[in-house]
């Protein structure tokens, strides 16, 4: 259950896709290009909605693709708008070669993606392996649990951005956030108008007395120290991050930082997950934590600028603990979000047993069943009953 | 000629790769020519045709004293010797001719 923690906030009924359409027409940009593509059409749909009613003065433009809802979303923050788009999956795929030019361009394009399988096979339900796949772009990547979250980082995904030069995107998992229906709390227009604060660029193309070239070529003897500048850039947002956060503390009430922990402090055994089956991990723990069993769980929401240390730290005094990746790397080896964190652990000298699972591709369900298993195998590498496996493991899929 | 160029660091650049405007300025294309234009003032009837054609703006005008735009001369700090000038130039005028750039 939701409660009102802002004393002029209202309770509402709404799934993901509509409160981040929401949030979006309360941030009120300069201009959206969008293209559609289940399962976040509805997020541009509704939007253009509300442009079409007079509702938002937003300068909406219907590209034939989704490559050139990017592009042309850069040229509109190149110009010096206040730009946002949405997509998905494929359309994010299709944006690719865009998404690279956005982040080195340092443009602060915000983005509500709605997380759902790459093709092949066709599928358009909810896994991460469409922004996990954009990890290296550039890209501040924001995760959200539920409605509440996409809502509330939408709003902090612009002050974000802003303030670090790089453009972000703020994501659901299809169709389980999307599409569902949960009470949350929003806030009145001119309080989100007025934390997003208005869009002021040091330039501008528009700017015709002060005119520059973007997006120039640049050889061997100056395309890496732009590359050094982007990936510090992304180092810098981590500090952004919790500014911002805080700001949105002291003025709303919620509290958000890089990851949530929920009953870390004694934990044992801790799981580490992206998403909404953090919510679903979390009545286990409940449940095992009423048996006596100390499980924990890390919820990453800023996983772009990865949290590293704070990670590190976080996982130190845990016996062993079990990273759920909605997402695979075809790498032979493990997923994206366990590599992440064990290279943190590493590189921090820490080394505890640990296990990767690969769960929910293409929309497959993950239970309290399928977590309790987890747990209950982390307790037993915990004892040194049995050794955690050497490779990616699977969660409900029938392989023999 | 190339001059030893100190190159800037990433905490010197601007972010995103920003480039100010107007930098082909500083870009002198004239050591390109090998055929040289030679504006002929006297025949000149300031058509400005020449001026229109000029794919690197390397006819020089200016506004004379009574503030008609009238050619002045050639830049030839950019000019590249296309020759697109002579051959615009009206048949029956022909101003401009071209000669050997002499080094």
């Amino acid at each position: 259950m939701v409660k009102a923690i802002y004393p002029k906030g209202k309770i509402v009924a709404k799934t993901g896709n509509e409160v981040m359409a929401e949030a979006m027409r309360q941030i009120s940009p300069d201009v959206v290009a969008a293209y559609p593509i289940t399962p976040a059409t509805e997020i541009v749909q509704i939007f253009s909605q509300f442009v079409a009613d007079g509702k938002v003065p937003t300068e909406y433009v219907a590209v034939e693709s989704e490559h050139s809802a990017m592009s042309a979303t850069i040229g509109a923050s190149v110009a010096g708008a206040r730009a946002m788009t949405g997509t998905s999956s494929q359309g994010l795929a299709l944006m690719w070669e865009m998404l690279y030019i956005a982040a080195g361009l340092r443009l602060p394009i915000v983005m509500a993606e709605v997380n759902r399988a790459l093709s092949a096979p066709i599928n358009i339900h909810g896994d991460q392996s469409d922004t996990m796949g954009a990890r290296d772009a550039g890209w501040i990547q924001i995760y959200s649990e539920n409605s509440q979250e996409s809502y509330d980082n939408m709003i902090q995904a612009v002050k974000i951005a802003e303030k670090a030069k790089l453009p972000t995107m703020v994501t659901t998992d299809g169709f389980i956030i999307s599409h569902c229906m949960e009470v949350v709390e929003v806030y009145p227009d001119e309080d989100v108008k007025a934390f997003v604060g208005e869009y002021k660029p040091e330039r501008a193309l528009l700017d015709y007395k002060k005119p520059f070239t973007l997006g120039a070529i640049e050889l061997q003897d100056y395309y890496f120290e732009h590359r050094w500048q982007l990936a510090e850039g992304m180092r810098n947002a981590k500090q952004i991050v919790l500014d911002v956060a805080k700001e949105f503390k002291n003025k709303f009430g919620r509290e958000y930082g890089f990851y949530e922990k929920y009953k870390m402090d004694d934990a044992e055994i801790a799981i580490v997950t992206i998403g909404s089956a953090a919510g679903t991990t979390k009545f286990v723990i409940d449940e095992l934590r009423e048996k006596g069993i100390k499980a924990g769980l890390i919820k990453i929401r800023v996983y772009r600028p990865f949290p590293a240390e704070e990670i590190a730290k976080d996982l130190a005094k845990v016996k062993a603990f079990a990273v759920l990746d909605r997402a695979d790397s075809c790498s032979g080896n493990f997923a994206p979000v366990y590599l992440d964190v064990v290279s943190a652990l590493f590189a921090n000298g820490i080394n505890i047993k640990s296990e990767n699972y690969v769960y929910g591709l293409g929309g497959r369900e993950i239970s309290t069943e399928h977590i309790a298993e987890v747990y209950s195998k982390l307790g037993k590498i915990a004892k040194g009953e049995v050794a955690p496996s050497k490779t990616v493991e699977y969660i409900n899929v029938r392989i023999k | 000629m190339k001059k030893e160029e100190k190159k800037l660091t990433a905490a010197e650049l601007p972010a995103g790769g920003l480039l100010e405007a107007g930098t082909a300025q500083d870009f002198k294309t004239g050591s390109w020519r090998s055929l040289r234009p030679v504006w002929n003032k006297d025949k000149c009837i300031h058509c400005l045709t020449c001026w229109i054609y000029c794919p690197d703006s390397a006819i020089k005008i200016a506004p004379d004293e009574k503030k008609t735009t009238v050619v002045t001369g050639i830049d030839y700090d950019f000019c590249k010797g296309c020759g697109i000038c002579a051959r615009e130039c009206p048949d029956k005028i022909k101003a401009i001719t071209m000669e050997e750039e002499k080094k």
